[in-house]
């Protein structure tokens, strides 16, 4: 038998945060090892699936399977494909940036290490489940801990409410996709002649395409929501504002991959006639997105709530390369989703950073930080390049590829989208300025000063991947490319 | 002694065995000093899981099930796990009680509980009217005096007459129901009630009639509208332990005699039953819920919380099915460990604290981290999340009712389990993000509360995770029907 690598991967986090939770709570220092370790661990074991993951062959590899309940058709079965394959990595990496970043947290790290990595375990679940109900199982073991997250470490002012707010807006959207994944079981129970969640056996179900149509809205808005899709995206700005500078990190750069993705794997896969007759008014609402979430992120003034705009609004041409259903865009939001999650987690590991010592996100408040660290100041112009979609970032690999699929979808489409290039330059390069540029206010300049070497190790790493899938598009191109292959093949050849 | 004797036997072995408990609850009673006492706790706990293990050893139904003792006792899978979660519930509330102030002394209060347990076990194996009613008085009537055995405290005593009062008119209403049925048929035996109805032509409208008046006691045993309104006033001032046994182990005797008599004897009937059930559901889950988010006290919340769970559990009950029961079952099973979790940790916190105000469970987190974590187990597996048992009982449930293509049900129950999240949401902002001046000072667990909250807390998480041999075990239940 093969070495269950994936299941290493799923649990590693979890058996952290179970040793996590055995240590006493004031031994802080062996609390941060710990967690770091499972971290690098984690990540070491989705650099080598990522790279071991064979793309000639394509298809779902990896794949582990171990009954749960199989006389309801449950089962625990896991693999990857060239669509999670990079998203697998992506958890890796946030998890051990976001460790990193949180190094200095002082209140009750102990708890906070090991909700975290509870969620990170759920995340790294639903990326890799082949099983319906596994999928949901981890979906929601992957939403929850953000309450407390956000709830106990939180900025004071909005977190009881933001984390309330996240919470019913994830859960609600979990629930009506999760009454459509029950159809869709007792359907196939009709055209399989059994009773089963193996989401590779309900491809082939067959499913009638009035059934298909009837369902797919739920089954793929409710998980859309957590991909902040409009007009459900609100939870999602507040969510980040109030998360402590890690779990912002996880929300923007994993959570919401983990809504677009599940959108894609269930909705579109297991129902593609439905896909198919629904896709129009799924790329509206997610051109909405683009364009809305950019023009909002360029007139706030927290510094935060920038960011978690032009979160919403990068989500929304994720949503808008699916939502083609043809061959480039979505190769592109596949690119979109990696290059999207180390960004976001790059922007807000910095705008934590600047906080932190700034006790201020109020960009007019802030200025000069060039000076005093320049490698932050250096990271987040790499990420704001990479958020215009700058060639030679990956955001152009990404992004150049969704206009083109949007523009075979319809040319104003894409016209309407690329209004959102501008706007997204206009504001990075005046946040960049503001913030980074011109002179520090005087009451600042005395104690601000660089950021820790850990800090820079966590920037640098994002960083590289962001510039490496920027100049040598070959490392993930032809493995999301798979992926889509066979995506297209459910959607017959279309 | 003949083979016969002993198949008779077997079908009521587990209430013997707690017969000759109850002896020897009485005994030490009589022999111990006031101090050693509290030593009842033990007794009973150990004799009540040696039971346990004993009927799982001795007792082998048959799967359709077998009548023993003039057709008045069933002996079969759904009845033998019934009784089984009922000693559970027992085992774990004598385990939460023994520290109470008041309680945890008397040989009274475990000698009381045992008795009650009798009665439930019989309840889930009743097989005949009349048995059925000694079998819903015996349960009934211990736990009236259980739920005010607090003699100084007002609301004790008011939940105690409260009980009573409910329960003595809802019981006789049933038995008027009963009498009805015995009027017309001549009999008191479910089966042959049940062919008298199926093949005699009967008044519909007189069929409904006794359907109401028995549904009127069985509502008020599993605590659904519109006969809900007892259990907040009854929960808030009964023991705390005591509170959780009333939902937990006797909802899930209420639902076992649901389940018997009306899958019995009204399958067959003209009348859409299950329409009205599904209106029930629809109300017990809305109110439940609804009233629960602006409670105050957190006994009154999982009051009401328990008012909607039982609504969640009749989803379950309209679909009429194999997957029906087995979501049944396994609901119950879950519940009951959360439940008793939740009800376990208001114990403790209680004792120490002297409050049920949900504003006083502020930075319980800091103070308390473990006490903490059970009622985040606990909470959250009411409120559906997984890792936990909560989670998996509620989509059986639903995909129960989906099954028989009940969508409508399914569609009120998500909604009203979203409501749901908010308000144990609620409980567990002030428990982790809520801080306050006392979250230093530290919060003792005696050891049987400790056992009691750990052996709850891994139970709902492997519910929750490893559920193949429980959901096995509740097909087993549902096996002998339909």
């Amino acid at each position: 038998m093969q070495f269950p690598i994936i299941s290493f991967i799923v649990f590693t986090p979890a058996a952290a945060a179970a040793i996590i939770f055995m240590l006493p709570g004031e031994r802080k220092t062996e609390i941060r090892v710990t967690a770091l370790a499972a971290a690098a661990f984690a990540l070491i074991l989705s650099l080598w699936l990522y790279f071991s993951y064979n793309i000639a062959s394509g298809g779902y590899q990896f794949k582990e399977q171990y009954n749960w309940l199989p006389s309801m058709g449950i089962s625990y079965f896991v693999g990857i494909d060239g669509l999670s394959a990079p998203l697998v990595l992506l958890t890796g990496i946030v998890m051990l940036t976001g460790v990193l970043i949180s190094w200095k947290l002082d209140d009750r790290p102990r708890e906070f290490f090991a909700f975290l990595f509870i969620l990170a375990t759920g995340v790294f679940g639903v990326f890799v489940s082949l099983d319906l109900f596994m999928l949901f199982f981890f979906y929601e073991i992957a939403v929850f801990p953000m309450y407390l997250l956000i709830g106990i470490w939180g900025s004071k002012e909005t977190r009881e409410y933001a984390a309330m707010k996240l919470t019913l807006y994830l859960f609600i959207g979990s629930v009506v996709s999760l009454v459509g994944a029950l159809a869709m079981y007792f359907q196939a129970d009709a055209t399989l002649g059994k009773l089963t969640f193996n989401m590779l056996e309900l491809e082939k179900a067959g499913f009638s395409v009035s059934f298909q149509q009837l369902w797919f809205p739920f089954v793929f808005m409710g998980f859309a929501v957590l991909g902040g899709i409009f007009p459900f995206h609100n939870w999602s700005p507040d969510g980040h504002v109030a998360a402590p500078t890690a779990v912002s990190m996880f929300h923007a750069g994993v959570l919401m991959k983990l809504g677009a993705f599940a959108a894609l794997r269930v909705g579109v896969m297991l129902l593609p006639e439905g896909a198919k007759a629904h896709m129009w008014w799924i790329i509206l609402l997610a051109l909405v997105n683009v364009v809305y979430g950019a023009f909002i992120a360029s007139v706030q003034k927290d510094f935060k709530y920038v960011i978690g705009f032009s979160s919403v609004s990068h989500m929304g041409l994720v949503m808008l390369g699916f939502a083609t259903l043809n061959k480039d865009g979505m190769m592109g939001a596949g690119l979109q989703m990696f290059s999207h999650g180390v960004m976001t987690a790059l922007f807000f590991a910095v705008v934590g950073m600047v906080y932190d010592q700034a006790h201020t996100r109020e960009i007019p408040k802030l200025g000069g930080f060039a000076q005093k660290m320049p490698w932050a100041m250096v990271c987040f112009v790499i990420a704001g390049l990479v958020s215009m979609g700058m060639p030679g970032f990956s955001g152009f690999i990404a992004e150049f590829p969704i206009f083109m699929g949007a523009w075979q979808a319809s040319s104003w489409i894409a016209i309407i989208a690329a209004v959102s290039i501008v706007v997204t330059a206009s504001y990075i390069i005046r946040v960049i300025r503001n913030v980074f540029f011109g002179t520090m206010p005087a009451e600042m300049a005395s104690h601000i000063h660089d950021i820790s070497t850990l800090d820079k190790v966590a920037l640098v790493s994002l960083s590289i991947f962001l510039v490496g899938i920027g100049i040598y598009p070959s490392l993930m191109v032809p493995m999301v490319e798979s992926g889509v292959q066979n995506i297209l093949r459910l959607l017959g050849g279309a | 002694m003949s083979a016969e004797l002993l198949d008779s036997l077997q079908a009521i072995f587990p209430e013997i065995m707690v017969l000759i408990l109850i002896g020897l609850v009485l005994l030490f009673d009589a022999l111990w000093t006031e101090e050693q006492r509290r030593n009842l706790g033990w007794l009973t706990f150990g004799g009540i899981l040696l039971i346990m293990a004993a009927s799982l050893a001795v007792v082998h139904p048959s799967q359709q099930g077998t009548l023993y003792w003039g057709r008045m006792v069933s002996l079969d899978w759904t009845g033998l796990l019934f009784k089984m979660l009922i000693l559970f519930g027992a085992a774990i509330t004598v385990l939460l009680g023994m520290d109470v102030e008041n309680l945890g002394k008397k040989g009274e209060f475990y000698t009381l509980m045992l008795v009650s347990v009798i009665g439930m076990m019989l309840m889930a194996s009743a097989y005949d009217l009349v048995m059925l009613f000694l079998a819903i008085e015996t349960t009934s009537i211990p736990l009236y005096i259980l739920a005010g055995f607090m003699h100084g405290d007002d609301k004790s005593t008011e939940s105690g007459f409260k009980y009573l009062f409910f329960g003595a008119l809802t019981s006789a209403i049933m038995l008027y129901g009963f009498s009805i049925l015995f009027g017309i048929v001549g009999s008191t035996n479910l089966y042959d009630l049940s062919m008298a109805m199926q093949f005699k032509n009967m008044s519909p409208a007189l069929l409904l009639g006794t359907f109401l008046l028995i549904l009127v006691g069985f509502s008020f045993k599993i605590s659904v509208v519109p006969l809900h309104f007892w259990a907040p006033d009854v929960y808030e001032g009964a023991p705390t332990p005591v509170a959780g046994y009333l939902s937990t182990a006797s909802k899930a005797a209420g639902f076992a005699v649901l389940m018997r008599v009306v899958y019995t004897l009204y399958s067959q009937v003209g009348f859409n039953w299950a329409l009205l059930i599904s209106v029930i559901a629809v109300f017990s889950m809305t109110l439940g819920n609804f009233l629960a988010l602006t409670q105050k006290n957190i006994k009154r919340l999982l009051a009401y919380s328990s008012i909607a769970h039982a609504g969640y559990i009749l989803i379950g009950f309209v679909a009429v099915s194999q997957l029906g029961i087995t979501s049944i079952v396994f609901y119950l099973g879950a519940y009951l460990l959360t439940n008793l979790a939740a009800f376990g940790a208001v114990t403790i916190f209680s004792r120490i604290v002297g409050s049920d105000e949900i504003s006083a469970y502020a930075g319980l987190s800091r103070r308390a981290p473990v006490l903490a974590f059970a009622m985040l187990v606990s909470f959250l597996s009411l409120a559906g999340m997984p890792p936990l048992g909560g989670f998996v009982a509620k989509i059986w449930v639903f995909a129960a009712a989906l099954k028989e293509g009940i969508l409508w049900l399914v569609v009120i129950g998500v909604l009203n389990s979203i409501v749901g999240l908010y308000y144990y949401l609620r409980v567990l902002n002030v428990i982790y993000h809520h801080r306050s001046d006392t979250e230093n000072q530290p919060l003792p667990i005696s050891t049987p509360n400790a056992i009691a909250l750990i052996v709850l807390s891994i139970g709902i998480v492997l519910v929750g995770v490893f559920f193949a041999p429980f959901f096995n075990w509740s097909v087993l239940a549902a096996s002998g029907w339909f």
